[in-house]
């Protein structure tokens, strides 16, 4: 099949396709019209029932935490993937010498790569408060330890980064999710139910088993991510050192 | 007027589709993939939009005041991040295929042999 | 509508096919992190601080490196 009669095949069944989408756009509620039950009775209730101000975040780890933990599990087995497509026999190569030379670079990524550092934990730490939690936080300290490779060596970065100790917090990460929800079922609750004390609403402890599944999420996505970076950064150093045709 | 969000849904998967239809690259094709992935991260925010409603964040405000909904934010948040590393995934393939026939073309990469 | 969130409609709807016609792959990455800000001012637009802060993190930092390294690796340094 060529390419024109590709594109000209995708052009006929896309008339079909937008007439379809079109039809069912036309039967949902206008914009800013929404009116379904779920969402108003989280929005009502789940301040006072969690004591955790960011329904956002209460929602993804306590009311749908189920949803979450198979993102999580999704997580683990895409990084897993990459790592068994990358990872050749590499061991006892060593690794081409690629520091940046730049003074000014190396400057700027050290001040930098502290306060994301801070930001990283802040933004994990305040998830049931304010906008944040553990998704986002988990990339932005996996930046900031990024940002060693960027302004600085490959092997500075290989050496904050063993893959061992990455593997380890990925690992316990994840399963730090699982093992909160089995915990609940051996008491005799539901699976993911909400057991340690609820707290203050607008402090850092607030919510329950928010804070612990939160910081486990966290965990899991800083390493995911360390991990792909880990992967691609080696075969681009292994690429360049020539040892791959 | 009303509609405009989700027309807007609509046209990005449109136009994320058609690239990947006509892309010569693998990795162009990756990139298209994820803009057609945006277009349900659109559609289901538009759904959930309350005129008038605020961020559903209650830390300054008081609880019970107009606030848009907050279940499909949480469904999109986690998707944003996960869709990357699958991206990532995708591409590792795609890799693996250059190291094989030596070029990223789809129409290249066709068969399979051995 | 108000005139605001029309503007970040107009905005998201010019730059996604400006991704898929881009043929050079370097300018690919720019293209797609560009497209990645403008969703991330309709997210906040639409009053999604949390979707924002996700779609900002993710398109600054991990996709950009992942197209970035995948080129250079097809070039072979």
């Amino acid at each position: 099949m060529n390419r024109r009669l590709r594109i000209g095949l995708f052009g006929i069944s896309s008339a079909g396709l937008t007439a379809l989408m079109l039809w069912a756009v036309a039967g949902l509620p206008a914009f800013g019209d929404y009116h379904h039950r779920y969402g108003t009775l989280l929005k009502k209730v789940a301040v006072s029932e969690r004591h955790a101000t960011n329904v956002v975040t209460s929602i993804v780890f306590d009311y749908r935490g189920f949803d979450t933990m198979g993102e999580e599990l999704i997580l683990f087995t895409s990084v897993m993937g990459v790592a068994l497509l990358l990872r050749d026999v590499r061991e006892g190569a060593d690794r081409p010498r690629d520091a940046v030379v730049s003074d000014a670079l190396g400057l700027v990524g050290l001040a930098f790569s502290a306060g994301l550092l801070v930001l990283g934990l802040y933004v994990i730490a305040h998830g049931p408060i304010t906008p944040g939690g553990g998704f986002q936080g988990g990339v932005i300290l996996s930046a900031a330890l990024l940002l060693v490779w960027l302004a600085g060596s490959l092997r500075s970065y290989m050496r904050l980064t063993p893959t061992p100790y990455v593997d380890l917090t990925e690992g316990t990460g994840v399963g730090g999710f699982v093992v909160t929800g089995l915990v609940a079922l051996l008491i005799g609750t539901p699976f993911l139910h909400n057991l340690l004390p609820y707290g203050l609403a607008g402090k850092l402890s607030s919510g329950g088993s928010i804070p612990v599944v939160n910081w486990a999420t966290g965990l899991a996505v800083t390493a995911a991510f360390l991990l792909l970076y880990n992967e691609f950064l080696e075969e681009r150093s292994f690429v360049i050192a020539g040892k791959h045709k | 007027m009303s509609y405009l969000p989700y027309l807007l849904a609509v046209w990005i998967f449109l136009v994320g589709l058609f690239g990947i239809v006509r892309s010569r690259n693998f990795i162009h094709l990756v990139v298209c993939l994820s803009v057609a992935q945006s277009a349900t991260y659109v559609l289901l925010l538009s759904i959930g939009y309350v005129k008038g409603g605020t961020a559903p964040i209650f830390k300054d405000v008081k609880p019970g005041t107009k606030a848009v909904d907050p279940v499909v934010q949480a469904l999109t948040l986690t998707d944003i991040v996960v869709a990357v590393a699958v991206s990532a995934l995708l591409l590792a393939f795609a890799l693996k295929a250059f190291d094989h026939e030596g070029s990223l073309d789809p129409k290249q990469v066709v068969e399979m042999k051995g | 509508m108000i005139p605001l969130q029309a503007m970040a409609i107009a905005l998201v709807a010019v730059f996604a096919p400006l991704v898929v016609f881009t043929r050079d792959i370097v300018r690919l990455t720019m293209a797609a992190s560009l497209y990645a800000f403008s969703l991330v001012v309709l997210f906040l637009i639409f009053q999604a601080p949390d979707v924002a802060l996700s779609e900002l993190v993710v398109g600054a930092v991990a996709f950009p490196l992942v197209i970035v390294v995948a080129i250079v690796m097809q070039r072979g340094g």
